[in-house]
């Protein structure tokens, strides 16, 4: 009901918390991952699979400029790991060369390269920089209860690519994706109200992933969507490597302000008892 | 100091009679800290101090901040991303600092909307009211210039749209804009003076929070009553009130530390629910938003902003009247700082001599109107600008004017408030009867 009724929100209304209010329809699924929730933590088995899908696959053009090659031991990686993952990258390294610089081999040290192709956004943030989940009529509570919905965002995305439509002309430019709302829109596919008949919108990224694309060394499964759940955990950890963290000083927080609330109602009662006779 | 009548401090010890004859700096923090305090104070009045708390928590998070963050366009959004992902700690300091803006605006919204319930704003408190309407001024423009900082879509729109409002100034608008700019466009010198601005702000708003307590500290505290403490003589004053040590100190820190754990409950599990998405994308003057939507504080006044469109008769009659000076964006520009100009004025503007408004049966359901006309422009204002909602921002805009301008005065005339207690003593024992003789205080008047 409630995915009716955002479903119906999005269509009616470009919401206006939502970076695509722009298109038409879409339909992010709400992906169930581990990091959800107080609770949630991140799958470090899952996160190691995401990397390998993006230093497979998406690494061929979309660079991840903010993160740290260092911050991999964080996903269970020891130092000699670490060191041999860094050294598959080159990097301009200014004071090279007497000043002039040059390339070398990078070191954990060392950022992991930042967009290596024209148009293929970093991905550092992309998780945080994209919301799945909107409204409904802009009052919050959908991302209130399933979250912003960023990993869910790409997830979805990445599995939304679909045959292009009949209304589309053939040479239209783009590839359609049923989940991806700010692309190009083939004037033959609005009716005459100018509405969208189809969801989605057209993408410069070819489908990325098509399943069996990378070979896990513990034999899991690599099916399309296996992975696209894989690299949107993954791309969650780069856009908040410290989410573990941040929840962990949430609960010692909570935990100690409302330890002390307790002390501080009963501390209250007592020292009005008298004033308000009742001691 | 004028005031309620009270005990002052005595210095007994040598040293204590030295310093106090020469600058009685303990004397002035016993009395500010031992101020006589309605002894009737509800659970809207915890406000004040969640305010002074977000105030240090702002400060405190910001200076350690600064010296991790780099005030310039091309560096600016990476350095935010250092913080968030090298500096020690320094993603949650940072997401504290991010909804502690938030936390800072609910506490000032139901503080000012505690002040125009209870008629806290009427003689002799209107200097309070005015200089609580300074600091208000100033939250706005603090939080404004931060939300620019972290270099984002939003923050690079929101500034352009924002000093935009200045360029609507007929005939020297452009010119202020390029000042306040700093050039033509919003670029790196905006950036900087931004960033000595909102460093600066928050101490002008200390100054203007010692000087608000002064002035309530003169007048004494409202309360739900607006009845005034009895100030014959001390005994008299004790019977209205409480000293703010030990009794208020545990109440508000007992609300304070409740309100902190909701806090830390958001900062930890959902610290970017209040923010947008867009401002995690580095600022393109190139590619504009679909919407560029404010913080969810300045959503009302939003709202009443676009609300002014040149298809509003009101607006063309200014613009007919004016010769077109006063054109449809200007008339937007007005109304929005009228639209805190009038709440600022509430002292003047409310006829009624009785002052909390649990007396005043009509004055209710106006009050209600207005904090539910409050919301709707809030919600409306993250709308976007095509009918229906145009036409409920008008409306509703129409209202919180209408309210200040219209209802206020009236009211005072027309309505017939009910019996209030002589004293706060007696609204107290109401709820509260003496156990000996139970019976004796209660009738009102």
């Amino acid at each position: 009901m409630f995915k009716k009724l955002s479903l119906a929100a999005l269509t009616a209304i470009g919401l206006s918390t939502g970076a695509y209010a722009a298109g038409g329809e879409a339909h992010v699924e709400d992906y169930s991952f581990s990091f959800e929730g107080p609770f949630g933590s991140y799958d470090q088995m899952q996160l190691q699979r995401g990397l390998k899908i993006y230093t497979e696959v998406c690494s061929a053009c979309h660079g991840l400029q903010y993160v740290p090659i260092r911050d991999l031991s964080a996903l269970g990686y020891n130092e000699d790991e670490v060191f041999a993952y860094a050294s598959q990258f080159e990097v301009w390294d200014p004071e090279l060369n007497d000043g002039d610089g040059d390339f070398r081999t990078a070191l954990p040290t060392d950022q992991f390269p930042a967009v290596t192709s024209a148009n293929a956004p970093d991905l550092s943030l992309m998780a945080k920089k994209r919301a799945g989940f909107h409204g409904p009529y802009g009052l919050g509570i959908n991302q209130f209860f399933k979250g912003m919905g960023g990993a869910e965002y790409i997830a979805s995305l990445l599995h939304g690519y679909e045959e292009a439509p009949e209304c589309a002309p053939e040479d239209f430019p783009g590839n359609y994706n049923t989940v991806f709302t700010a692309g190009g829109y083939p004037p033959s596919c609005l009716n005459e109200e100018g509405h969208h008949t189809v969801p989605g919108s057209w993408i410069g990224m070819g489908q990325p992933l098509w399943g069996e694309d990378v070979e896990f060394d513990d034999g899991h499964s690599n099916s399309l969507e296996s992975e696209v759940e894989d690299v949107a955990a993954f791309l969650m950890w780069t856009a908040e490597p410290k989410m573990m963290q941040r929840k962990e000083a949430g609960f010692i927080g909570v935990f100690f302000l409302l330890l002390m609330s307790v002390l501080l109602y009963l501390v209250n009662k007592r020292i009005w008892a008298p004033i308000k006779r009742k001691g | 100091m004028a005031g309620i009548p009270h005990d002052h401090y005595e210095p007994k010890t040598g040293i204590e009679k030295w310093t106090h004859s020469r600058l009685p700096i303990v004397g002035l923090l016993y009395d500010t800290i031992m101020i006589p305090t309605p002894k009737n104070l509800n659970w809207m009045w915890i406000w004040g101090i969640v305010l002074t708390f977000c105030l240090a928590l702002q400060i405190i998070t910001g200076i350690v901040l600064v010296m991790h963050y780099t005030p310039h366009v091309d560096l600016a959004f990476a350095s935010i991303e250092h913080i968030m992902r090298n500096v020690n700690g320094g993603h949650f300091i940072r997401y504290l600092h991010m909804n502690g803006a938030s936390l800072f605006f609910v506490a000032v919204y139901l503080h000012i909307f505690r002040g125009l319930y209870y008629g806290s704003y009427k003689a002799p408190r209107e200097i309070t009211w005015i200089i609580g309407m300074l600091i208000y001024l100033c939250m706005m423009g603090t939080a404004f210039m931060g939300y620019v900082l972290p270099w984002g879509q939003m923050s690079f729109w929101g500034a352009t749209v924002i000093t935009g409002l200045f360029g609507a100034i007929p005939g020297i608008g452009e010119s202020i804009q390029t000042w306040l700019l700093g050039g033509p466009a919003v670029d790196n010198a905006t950036l900087n003076r931004f960033f000595s601005l909102h460093y600066l702000l928050p101490f002008v708003i200390a100054a203007l929070v010692a000087v608000h307590i002064w002035a309530f500290h003169t007048t004494g505290n409202n309360n739900p009553t607006g009845v005034e403490v009895r100030r014959g003589s001390k005994a008299e004053a004790e019977k209205d009130t409480v000293p703010f040590w030990p009794y208020y100190v545990i109440k508000d820190l007992f609300a304070l530390v409740l309100i902190l754990a909701i806090f830390f409950a958001i900062v930890g599990f959902m610290p970017n629910y209040l923010g947008h998405p867009d401002n995690y994308i580095e600022a393109n003057p190139l590619s504009t938003p679909a919407h560029i939507v404010p913080e969810w504080y300045f959503l009302p006044f939003y709202a009443i902003l676009r609300a002014f469109t040149s298809e509003v008769w009101v607006v063309q009659i200014a613009s007919f009247i004016t010769g077109g000076i006063i054109d449809a964006k200007f008339f937007g520009v007005l109304a929005m700082f009228g639209a805190i100009l009038v709440m600022a004025l509430a002292p003047w503007l409310d006829t009624s001599r009785v002052r909390s408004g649990k007396y005043r049966p009509m004055f209710k359901w106006w009050f209600g109107l207005l904090c539910i006309d409050f919301m709707a422009l809030m919600w409306l204002g993250a709308m976007p600008a095509e009918e229906p909602y145009a036409s409920f921002s008008l409306i509703a805009s129409a209202y919180w004017f209408a309210y200040f301008l219209v209802i206020l005065p009236l009211l005072g005339v027309f309505e017939k408030p009910l019996p209030r207690p002589a004293t706060i003593e007696e609204d107290f024992d109401a709820h509260y009867p003496p156990k000996t003789h139970a019976a004796g205080t209660t009738p009102a008047e």
